[in-house]
């Protein structure tokens, strides 16, 4: 007789793979990349690229040579983690930063700390934030949106709509514009849409649940909301600061991040809450224009605390 | 909309291969083994000895103290010997071996197949058939039935829950009983809730049985005193405090009993046991056992005598063992993986499962991404991924402040985790060293 397998129950599992889950988080990228190519033109191929092929060639390196192991590249994190770095930066970085970028990203943000699963902070976030403090021209001279541009380096730049929101000058676009995309802007932000239907992509595959961006939404709306009908000559509306700069793509694929999010809704609720609140400060009375990234940053190093503090409410809980 | 349980729970796929096929009655077995301990409790301690002559439900095996059960014949013969044999989890239990001879039932038994409607007995009587008949808790958990129907001092019972749920994939001989067996399932519950003294009965089904749900409704349309209450499907809705909770709302507090919520829980296998038991004085000597899976050609629903070899439940079904990679004695979600296939069929054995050697065997295990689905899965509101990870570290006091022991074993955390991460191996580890501290701080 042949011999049986004998191991614990559950003898069945679902046929969900971090891998894919992985992958769905690429596709609902996708919208916002063509978008982006609409705008920025040859530029935003030239630096998702770069950040995607220096991203997986990082961690190939490091878990093949430095660590001896397998490589974990197959889990497409890196390629995720390369996009998403892509798309917090502006279309006209020179290939050289951007390559810097990644490897901040990988190695020191991902790698240093055990690989995937392992990171406090967002990997792609730390390596734009040492990209805006270590080439802070570079990284704020923003290129407009040219139509299809063939021009990678030398097209003509502007500001960010939050950027002149804080300094008071130029013409701020219509909230349609700001919809759509039609503003300078890191690569991924612009379009608001574009970032939505992904979203509406990650729900339907239950990549994320609603909990991280809605909470998000709603607090700086309600926030901005306050300090606008307060002031709506010193303060932007809530609608435009909802849909400019890196709110949006923040909110849905930066915040929701599995690794450094809370783990329990409650959790991610009061981290959600956290980040919108920490953004309108500082976009409001920073010294930066946009402080989704720090808002970020600052709330995935409370992750652990809200883990220890908020825990779900267990079945037949007894006071 | 339908009820449901409150928190987590996950979507196996259903499988349920046999739910079309009626149920067929089981050859006998040459020799049949039936060990003296088939529930939770004291085993029972032989009242045969190698020589005598048995017939069918003929005592075998006496009940030791108060959780334990009576063992009869379920077949007619000679003993061949009273020794260890080694049961479907593999471990060795004191079995009484009978040589099969005809098939000889004792005449008290009444097997006609007449629907005995008139409850004749009061709730004491009740118990005491329940108990003589050794009839326990048929969804595979085996704690003896008169155990949970003698209601503590100072508690009372509002209603009887029975769990026509079914909710592990493939399994289908609940559905088939209550489909074929309706009449005699309702006399059985109302046996029931005049042993504990209730006017009113639930009988909850998922809504992938259509057809039982139907038919028990037409069936009860009369009697408001028994309630069908279809489900919405979800795993692990089968789960005692789940179905509680999908049914009334009610939460069983952490560590209680079904009781503490006025509630009392039977599966339909028990209560047609308990007809069984009650009007006709036959004892639990059969069950109905699905053998089902990928590897099986005709994925049957068997009426077997307790003590039938495994092997030759699965040849009848044309189980195709090359082909095979596992066993699973149960459903493929809290069964258990079978090392020996002479090993028999007892009262919890609600059907043996094949896996091809495909699905027989676990993928790798990546990095947690701590991505929380473990934390959405479990119906209990634990934290998977965190129990886990203590009882790795072999941190029993945090294993412990986490709640481990509020865990039901069902498997949705493992069953749902992403990166294949054995979640449940490790928490039944911490619930066990856990357990074993919680007892010797007792002492």
């Amino acid at each position: 007789m042949n011999s049986l397998v004998v191991s614990p129950s559950p003898h069945v599992r679902s046929e969900v793979t971090t891998q894919e889950l992985m992958l769905s988080v690429i596709i609902a990228l996708i919208p916002a990349l063509v978008v982006s190519v609409i705008h920025f033109g040859l530029g935003a191929i030239i630096v998702t690229l770069t950040s995607v092929i220096s991203c997986l060639a990082f961690e190939y390196l490091i878990t093949r040579f430095f660590l001896k192991k397998k490589s974990t590249i197959a889990d497409c994190s890196a390629i995720l983690t390369g996009l998403l770095l892509a798309f917090n930066l502006p279309a006209n970085l020179p290939i050289g930063i951007v390559i810097v970028g990644a490897f901040v990203a990988i190695v020191i943000g991902k790698m240093s700390f055990g690989g995937l699963g392992q990171n406090p902070f967002n990997p792609a976030l730390v390596g734009r934030v040492f990209l805006l403090l270590s080439f802070p021209v570079q990284m704020t001279t923003w290129p407009k949106p040219m139509g299809f541009a063939t021009k990678y380096i030398d097209g003509e730049t502007g500001a960010t709509t939050l950027a002149m929101i804080k300094n008071h000058f130029g013409t701020v676009p219509t909230d349609i514009d700001l919809l759509l995309g039609n503003m300078g802007g890191s690569l991924g932000e612009v379009s608001a849409v574009a970032l939505l239907l992904g979203f509406a992509f990650l729900l339907y595959r239950k990549v994320i649940t609603w909990h991280i961006p809605v909470t998000i939404f709603a607090t700086v709306f309600v926030f901005q909301g306050i300090l606008f009908a307060a002031s709506p000559a010193d303060f932007a509306s809530p609608v435009t600061h909802l849909l400019s700069g890196g709110l949006m793509l923040g909110a849905i694929f930066m915040a929701t991040d599995y690794v450094t999010s809370p783990m329990s809704k409650m959790g991610c609720v009061v981290y959600a809450i956290g980040i919108a609140v920490i953004t309108v400060v500082i976009r409001n009375f920073g010294a930066y224009p946009e402080g989704m990234s720090f808002a970020i940053l600052i709330m995935n190093a409370v992750t652990p605390l809200i883990n220890t503090y908020i825990k779900p409410k267990r079945f037949g809980e007894v006071k | 909309m339908l009820k449901t349980f409150n928190k987590g729970g996950v979507h196996p796929e259903a499988n349920k291969l046999s739910a079309q096929n009626p149920i067929q009655t089981a050859n006998l077995p040459k020799v049949a083994i039936v060990p003296l301990g088939q529930h939770i409790g004291a085993p029972a301690t032989a009242a045969v000895a190698k020589g005598d002559v048995v017939k069918v439900g003929q005592l075998i095996g006496t009940a030791t103290g108060f959780v334990s059960a009576n063992i009869h014949s379920p077949v007619s013969g000679t003993v061949l010997k009273v020794e260890d044999t080694i049961d479907v989890a593999g471990f060795k239990k004191p079995a009484v071996h009978i040589t099969v001879e005809g098939d000889e039932w004792i005449e008290t038994i009444d097997r006609s197949a007449t629907l005995v409607t008139e409850i004749k007995d009061d709730a004491a009587t009740i118990i005491g058939k329940i108990k003589d008949a050794g009839i326990v808790g048929m969804g595979g958990a085996t704690f003896p039935a008169h155990v949970k129907l003698a209601i503590p001092e100072g508690k009372k019972a509002e209603f009887l829950i029975i769990n026509g749920v079914e909710c592990e994939p493939y399994l289908t001989a609940d559905h088939r009983l209550m489909l074929e067996k309706t009449e005699e399932l309702l006399v059985g519950v109302r046996i029931l809730m005049k042993a504990i003294n209730v006017n009113k009965a639930f009988i909850g089904v998922e809504n992938n049985k259509p057809d039982a749900i139907e038919k028990l409704q037409k069936a009860t349309a009369n009697s408001p005193e028994i309630e069908i209450v279809p489900l919405k499907l979800k795993y692990p809705q089968g789960g005692e405090k789940q179905l509680i909770n999908a049914v009334t709302g009610r939460e069983v507090p952490s560590g209680r009993l079904p009781i503490d919520v006025n509630a009392v829980v039977q599966n339909v296998g028990t209560a047609f046991a308990v007809y069984e038991a009650v009007q006709k004085n036959k004892p639990l000597i059969e069950r109905v056992v699905t053998v089902t899976g990928k590897t099986v050609a005709n994925p049957t629903n068997f009426l077997a005598r307790i003590g039938t070899p495994v092997s030759e439940l699965i040849a009848a079904a044309g189980g195709n063992l090359e082909l095979t990679g596992k066993v699973i004695s149960g459903g493929p979600m809290m069964g258990k993986a079978m090392s020996n296939l002479d090993s028999t069929i007892t009262k919890g054995t609600s059907g043996l499962l094949l896996m091809s050697k495909e699905e027989s065997v676990r993928p790798e295990a990546s990095a947690c991404v701590r991505c929380g689905k473990c934390i959405e899965a479990c119906p209990m509101g634990l934290e998977p991924y965190l129990l886990s990870l203590y009882s790795q570290k072999q941190m029993w006091d945090e294993e412990e402040q986490n709640h481990v022991m509020d865990c039901i074993e069902c498997g949705s955390c493992l069953f749902t985790c992403p990166a294949n991460r054995p979640l449940l191996d490790y928490i039944r580890l911490g619930k066990n060293t856990v357990g074993k501290i919680i007892r010797s701080r007792k002492q």
